[in-house]
């Protein structure tokens, strides 16, 4: 019955959003209000009734109700129940309507808290909003209905994909979703405000938290995603160059460039149509990333995408907004006239170099991405595109990105003087040097990449640091100016230190790796550089759904014992598939990743070690970044902004 | 969702390249080997390298790796051995080649012309002048008023 109730409530949500996509948009033309306001309440019940209709779903995964034909195939009863509630997203229709309830929770949101909106722009925002959340709603109903009914249920589940066993999916997916979705709030906007024809300072204030908000959200997807894949997937790669990863990648960068252009707007008046092209843009990449990884267009292997008329709806749905969106742009981006003067040197300049690297790295992941499919319609040529070519051709953008980053934040408004900004850096510049020059000389092997990329990182980090210590002046007092520093230069300093650091940990992990294969015999220890691996036992045993076989492994350091690793292997019988679950020594400075193999004909087992050095500092570098974009969120103005909605004026007044 | 539609796609490979038996004894054409492994995909899976899959063509592909070096072959040779069998796809990146060029030359080839408008665009707004602050409408100075007033 509840699973009836929740398939009526996203009927009911269809139509809801239909209404909020045609009236409010009627009202901002003819400026009715009463027609406006529609949009307000209609954006609220849509989300209701979303949330509404998603609880249903999970209430069929937590029941194990196999009546469902979504809940038998990808679930079980003996599943625990931290993957029953986290495979209610764990397959295509579900996390299409977890996609759909994002999209109306921020439509809701931009209800909620969009009070100090002019009633015109808000009512367009919204209406573009629900049309987003049309094409979905249609997209579910229509071709990935949760909801349908077997006529004959089994007594069981066929299981959920046993590699999706995992806290990972409980928090990876919701995540990313937040945050492609959330690049729907600055489409909206950017679409909202090309029909008002008018883009102010005061846009750019209103966009920029919710394009932070979509790229902390987006940051921390990635980010948990490549730590799953890092400790699941057994042999440690963090990042694939995959076209699926590089679809949530795409709209990252993006993100990152149009945070930093909607600054120019806000504080400027400059780059106006440029920001609301990346707006337009940043979804568009979003929608791609859908298109890709549910058509199956690029991974003909991967599992549930297989459908093509999805990938045809799904097509259809980009082509109508991407179309739409930017044929309005040719329309109206020319009366977008700038307002703010300033020299060839400024911050300005610089900020645009950063859009400039970002939306070109981005386009080299987009071609390299699409690249196979090109060649094969074009040129008849069946080729692949994989990891050398990205790291080749992508790198070489974040590290001029890296070079000019503490410049280019040290640089004022208007008019600067590079000279003028390196001179508080020249002593970092130095020492970041010297560091680099350090690392050459301690490595064993005669790579680059490791010395570049302390460099950049120590470069990064102490020059935003320094960059922040500059704002606070001269004399005494210094200290208490520094605290009361606005939130958004702290974030500023945190997120850029993070990106620093983040490049510290990819480049020492890529350049430093040491990889080991051997047979190893029962308490006959090896050694692998400092480090000593001692195989004691290995036992067969059963988990609550699958076998386990594990290794009882010692790993020591200069002869004394640090730790005790359980490498795992493991099959799962419902599903038929066997999983590698790798032991991992954390530690900030290295990992040591061990992986069980087969028993080998000799009575010994194959064991895979790695030395992997500095790679937690990509996560904690990421986690920074969220960390920094947090602090910018949370800065007095934008909360200005919020709470102005309440009070008697309508506008901040400042 | 990203990573789940990876992960599935690697089920086709189950387990991991954990052979010990094919490596070679000299450890300085094993590393070749293992460069030579990371450069070519596995037609299995398709989305992993030889040195990570574990299908059973991999592991023939990575003892021939080794055949091919201990004859003597280059590292170049070995890959064209791949590649006049099963075609340019069974590399991981594509060799700049014909066709692929363009593939490479895509990402600098925009940067200069990004770097062409940009420049363009600050030239324009270092030599613009400041235009005068627009005018206000009439409903927006009755706003202002009010807001002035309190």
């Amino acid at each position: 019955m509840i699973t009836e109730f929740g398939h009526f409530a996203l009927i009911l949500a269809f139509l809801v959003a239909i209404v909020q996509m045609v009236v409010p948009l009627v009202g901002a033309h003819k400026r009715w209000p009463a027609w406006m306001a529609v949009a307000e309440p209609a954006a609220s019940a849509q989300f209701l009734l979303t949330a509404f209709s998603f609880a249903a779903l999970m209430y069929a995964f937590i029941t194990s109700d196999f009546s469902l034909r979504l809940v038998t195939l990808n679930s079980h009863s003996a599943k625990p129940m931290i993957y029953k509630i986290s495979g209610t997203w764990g397959n295509h229709e579900g996390s299409m309507l977890l996609w759909v309830l994002i999209v109306t929770l921020f439509g809701a949101m931009a209800a909620w808290f969009g009070g100090n909106l002019p009633p015109t722009l808000r009512a367009r925002v919204l209406a573009v909003q629900s049309a987003i959340g049309v094409a979905f709603f249609a997209f579910i109903l229509f071709t990935s209905n949760p909801f349908l009914r077997l006529a004959v249920p089994p007594f069981d589940g066929q299981d959920l994909n046993p590699l999706l066993q995992d806290p990972g999916l409980a928090f990876h997916p919701p995540f990313l979703y937040l945050g492609y979705v959330g690049l729907s709030m600055a489409f909206s906007f950017a679409v909202g405000a090309l029909i008002e024809g008018r883009v102010d300072a005061a846009w750019g204030r209103w966009v920029r938290p919710w394009t932070l908000a979509a790229w902390i959200f987006l940051t921390i997807g990635i980010a948990l995603g490549s730590w799953w894949a890092y400790y699941e997937l057994g042999w440690g790669g963090f990042w694939f160059w995959d076209p699926v990863e590089n679809a949530s990648f795409m709209p990252w960068l993006l993100a990152a460039a149009l945070l930093h252009s909607a600054i120019v707007v806000e504080k400027r008046e400059a780059l106006k149509s440029w920001t609301i092209l990346l707006a337009i843009l940043a979804f568009g990449f979003s929608l791609i990333g859908t298109f890709i990884v549910r058509s199956g267009l690029l991974t003909s292997v991967h599992a549930f995408a297989n459908d093509p008329e999805r990938g045809v709806f799904i097509l259809m749905i980009m082509g109508f907004f991407m179309g739409g969106a930017l044929i309005l742009f040719a329309l109206r981006a020319s009366t977008m006239e700038a307002k703010g003067v300033f020299g060839l040197v400024s911050r300005e300049s610089a900020l645009l170099a950063n859009n400039l690297l970002l939306a070109v790295a981005c386009f080299v992941v987009f071609v390299g991405t699409m690249w196979p499919l090109v060649a094969e319609m074009f040129f008849d040529r069946k080729l692949s595109v994989g990891p050398p070519f990205f790291n080749m051709a992508f790198s070489p953008f974040m590290l001029v990105l890296g070079l000019i980053l503490p410049i280019g934040s040290a640089m004022p408004w208007k008019r600067a003087r590079i000279m003028r900004a390196m001179r508080p850096l020249r002593y970092v510049f130095v020492l970041a040097l010297a560091i680099g020059g350090l690392a050459y000389a301690m490595q064993s092997g005669r790579t680059l990449l490791g010395p570049i990329g302390m460099f950049l990182a120590a470069w990064v980090v102490m020059g935003t640091i320094v960059d922040l210590a500059q704002r606070t002046g001269r004399g005494s007092g210094r200290l208490g100016r520094l605290m009361r520093l606005p939130r958004a230069d702290w974030g500023k300093m945190v997120a850029h230190a993070g990106l620093g650091i983040t490049m510290m940990g990819v480049s020492g992990l890529m350049a430093w790796q040491q990889e080991d294969i051997r047979v190893a015999q029962f308490g006959e220890p090896y050694s692998i550089g400092r480090y000593t691996i001692t195989l004691d036992d290995v036992v067969n045993s059963e988990g609550p759904n699958y076998l386990a076989t594990t290794g009882f492994i010692t790993l020591a350091q200069d002869g004394r014992e640090i730790a005790q690793l359980r490498p795992e292997k493991r099959i799962y019988p419902v599903a038929q598939m066997p999983t590698t679950e790798a032991a991992i020594d954390y530690d900030l400075a290295r990992d040591v990743y061990v992986v069980i193999g087969d028993r080998q004909n000799d009575g010994g087992w194959a064991v895979r070690t790695y030395i992997k050095p500095m790679t937690n500092w990509i996560w904690i570098g990421s986690g920074l970044m969220a960390l920094g974009g947090l602090l910018s969120l949370s800065d007095r103005r934008f909360r200005v902004a919020a709470g102005a909605r309440k009070g008697a004026v309508p506008v901040p007044a400042e | 969702m990203i990573r789940l539609a990876l992960i599935l796609m690697l089920l086709a490979c189950p387990l991991w390249a954990l052979d010990p038996s094919t490596a070679l004894d000299d450890p300085v054409l094993e590393a070749r080997a293992r460069t030579i492994d990371h450069a070519l995909r596995c037609v299995v899976c398709q989305s992993e390298s030889v040195a990570f899959s574990n299908a059973n063509w991999a592991e023939d592909a990575r003892r021939t790796v080794r055949e091919l070096i201990t004859e003597g072959a280059s590292d170049a040779e070995v890959l064209d051995f791949f590649v006049a069998r099963y075609g340019e796809f069974v590399l991981m990146s594509p060799r700049a080649s014909g066709s692929t060029w363009l593939l490479w030359a895509a990402g600098p080839a925009m940067l200069l012309l990004a770097l062409g408008v940009g420049y363009g665009y600050l030239r324009g707004r270092s030599h613009a002048k400041a235009p005068q602050e627009a005018a206000l409408s009439a409903e927006e100075e009755a706003r202002l008023r009010e807001i002035l007033k309190d």
